[in-house]
């Protein structure tokens, strides 16, 4: 197998007294989709935070193409080329689709206009566009705040951000919980695309199925630390549920 | 008697229903329509309708008292006495898009007012007859006085992470304080008459008052950087989700000191121009100015919870209090009925934002 692609090694997080992750390890390999899974609470968005730079971890390093790198803000995640789908979305409810997906990135008006700041707002429409219909969502209007979008819709949002902007890495923590069959099947086509582009992709969900469809590999995280790894091809629903509620010894130990 | 009463209930409204059924089909379709979704767009803003009402006051008060509320006289003095309030409205208009608040702008305008005219009086000295050069140092004191305390405000909210609401109180004292100690509570009179002349001076055609049209200037740049440029968007994508922002690498933190620090530096230009009209720092003149301001933006649209702003409704803001006083003073009235219709309109405004809110919380 090739070498990680981004590895994460004895993370630990604490959050007064509570230990969201006690040593956690967790490993990404280049061009796969790693599924990982967890019972409620068992850390996941945590790590996710930590590797997206969103939270700093209190021990334990990570790593990027054999590099030890520090992730001290999300901008330098993003700049290191990995994207975040966050579970709550993060999205700006009060500002439209568009300027959603460019927050940050905005495109600027050509010449002196934009050296002034002005936004050339008809690109950032025009690119949205592209990436919500690739996505398989219909902005009836792309003008409209994105409050005013459903729950799936803004889901479609917050993945079309990420995806479009992903260059190594995307996290997409339970990126289908509120999508219909249609848009979940085109966000799972989506995730497999960003593989085939070249680009690392993680999902963390809680559906099974899902998971061992999609999956090259799968990690499962319980109480803070990483206790199995399975192929996605061959593994069982009932090996992962039972990885997760402690039913079998954990790695390391074994 | 209780009995028939639902079955009437529900005959009344589908009455109501059918009969609407067609309008609302026609403005269905209307909305669909170019011209007709830019209108539609409009008025699912709170700055359509105050411009309608503000409209509709002028109209009240022309109807009222005819020949004398709609005069050129009358509209240049009300624009002559809401320039100074613009233009700090301007600045608040950015801080509440952020979600924040600026209590300190009356008093930093104050301040730099006292700051400016002192400088100008340096050593005890007669000023009445400098020339450019001390204007122009009066006019950068005044600036970089504002400066400073949106900077210091910027820096306790966005670093030291204090609520701008206390931030901005603890900022107002000082500055009050700081303004009364300094001028020994007492008004400088004597200011160069240049800027005597520049506050009483008129542009276009000998018409428009000076100080009108620098804050009319400052009011539509407020506007286009607001709506067009990227300071704009970062300021209303803060203020509707600061996590967001930060996750989509935006640097939150100086954003935020940028933003107060424009608000100072307008409560500074606000100050310099209030020396050039009233020709002294009206040290007792400000108390409610901050207030005033924060009225005219919440009038105008601006959210209590940031995100949503626009400075063209924050400039219809300040005209409605102005145009009502005026109104009630001509028709005879005690002008405080003024005060009593803007807290009505005010307690309108924030109704009609939250109800919004709540709309779409409900998807
Ligand atoms: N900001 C925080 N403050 C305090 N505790 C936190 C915080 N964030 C997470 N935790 C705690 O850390 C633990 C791990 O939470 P995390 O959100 O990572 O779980 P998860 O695996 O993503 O769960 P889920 O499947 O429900 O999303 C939980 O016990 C949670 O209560
Ligand atoms: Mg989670």
């Amino acid at each position: 197998m090739a070498d990680p692609l981004l590895q994460a090694r004895g993370i630990v997080k604490n959050y007064g007294h509570v230990e969201a992750l006690r040593g956690c390890d967790f490993d990404v390999y280049p061009n796969e989709i790693v599924a990982l899974i967890g019972d409620n609470g068992a850390g996941k968005s945590t790590l996710i935070k930590i590797l997206a730079g969103t939270e700093q971890a209190d021990e334990g390093e990570i790593v990027l193409e054999g590099h030890r790198i520090h992730v001290g803000s999300p901008f330098e995640a993003m700049r290191l080329g990995i994207e975040t789908v966050y579970q709550d979305l993060a999205l700006a409810p009060d500002l439209d689709g568009s300027a959603n997906l460019y927050l940050g990135r905005e495109v600027m008006m050509a010449g002196l206009l934009g050296k002034l700041g002005f936004l050339d707002n008809k690109t950032m429409r025009a690119g949205a566009r592209k990436a919500f219909g690739e996505l398989g969502v219909d902005l009836q209007n792309a003008q409209s705040a994105v409050a005013n979008l459903s729950g799936g819709q803004r889901q479609s949002v917050a993945v079309a951000r990420s995806v479009a902007w992903a260059s190594k890495v995307v996290f997409l923590d339970e990126p289908t919980a509120a999508l219909g069959v249609v848009q979940t099947a085109r966000v799972l086509e989506t995730v497999k695309r960003i593989r085939d582009r070249g680009v690392a992709a993680v999902l963390i969900s809680h559906n099974m199925r899902q998971v061992l469809e999609i999956a090259d590999r799968i990690e499962v995280l319980r109480l803070g630390r990483r206790v199995a790894r399975f192929e996605g091809k061959g593994a069982t629903i009932e090996q992962l549920v039972s990885a997760m509620t402690g039913g079998i010894a954990e790695e390391g130990a074994a | 008697m209780t009995a028939p009463q639902p079955s009437r209930a529900k005959f009344i409204r589908s009455a109501i229903q059918t009969g609407l059924k067609p309008l609302a089909e026609r403005w269905g379709s209307f909305s669909r329509t170019r011209f007709g979704s830019v209108i539609a767009r409009a008025f699912s803003t709170n700055a359509a309708w105050i411009f309608l009402l503000l409209i509709v006051l002028m109209f009240i008060f022309n109807f009222l008292a005819p020949g004398k509320f709609l005069t050129e006289f009358n509209v240049r003095s009300m624009a002559e006495n809401v320039a100074v309030l613009l233009v700090i409205a301007v600045g608040e208009t950015f801080v509440m898009a952020t979600g924040g608040i600026d209590l300190s702008v009356g008093y930093v305008l104050l301040f730099s007012g006292v700051t400016s005219a002192q400088t100008m009086n340096w050593g005890g000295r007669d000023p009445t007859n400098s020339g450019w050069d001390v204007v122009l140092l009066g006019f950068v004191v005044a600036i970089g006085s504002g400066l400073a305390w949106g900077v210091l405000n910027g820096l306790i909210v966005a670093k030291a992470k204090v609520p701008a609401l206390i931030a901005t109180l603890g900022t107002l004292g000082m500055s009050w304080g700081l303004a009364e100690i300094l001028s020994n509570g007492q008004d400088l009179r004597y200011l160069p008459t240049i800027i005597a002349d520049m506050g009483a001076s008129r542009v276009i055609f000998d018409k428009v008052p000076l100080v009108v049209v620098v804050a009319v200037t400052v009011a539509a740049m407020g506007a286009v950087i607001l709506s067009l440029t990227k300071f704009g968007r970062y300021t209303v994508a803060i203020g509707s989700n600061q996590e967001a922002a930060r996750r989509a690498g935006i640097n939150v933190d100086r954003h935020l000191i940028l933003v107060y620090a424009m608000s100072g530096t307008l409560a500074g230009l606000a100050g310099f121009m209030s020396l050039a009209i009233f020709t002294t720092t009206t040290i007792s003149g400000h108390a409610n100015d901050n207030l005033q301001a924060i009225a005219a933006v919440v009038i105008g649209g601006t959210s209590l919870m940031g995100g949503v702003a626009t400075v063209a409704g924050t400039t219809i803001g300040v005209c409605i209090p102005m145009v009502l006083f005026s109104g009630f003073t001509i028709l005879g009235y005690q002008s405080f009925w003024r005060d009593v219709a803007v807290g009505a309109v005010l307690i309108l405004a924030v109704y009609t934002d939250q109800l919004r809110r709540r709309r779409r919380e409900r998807r």
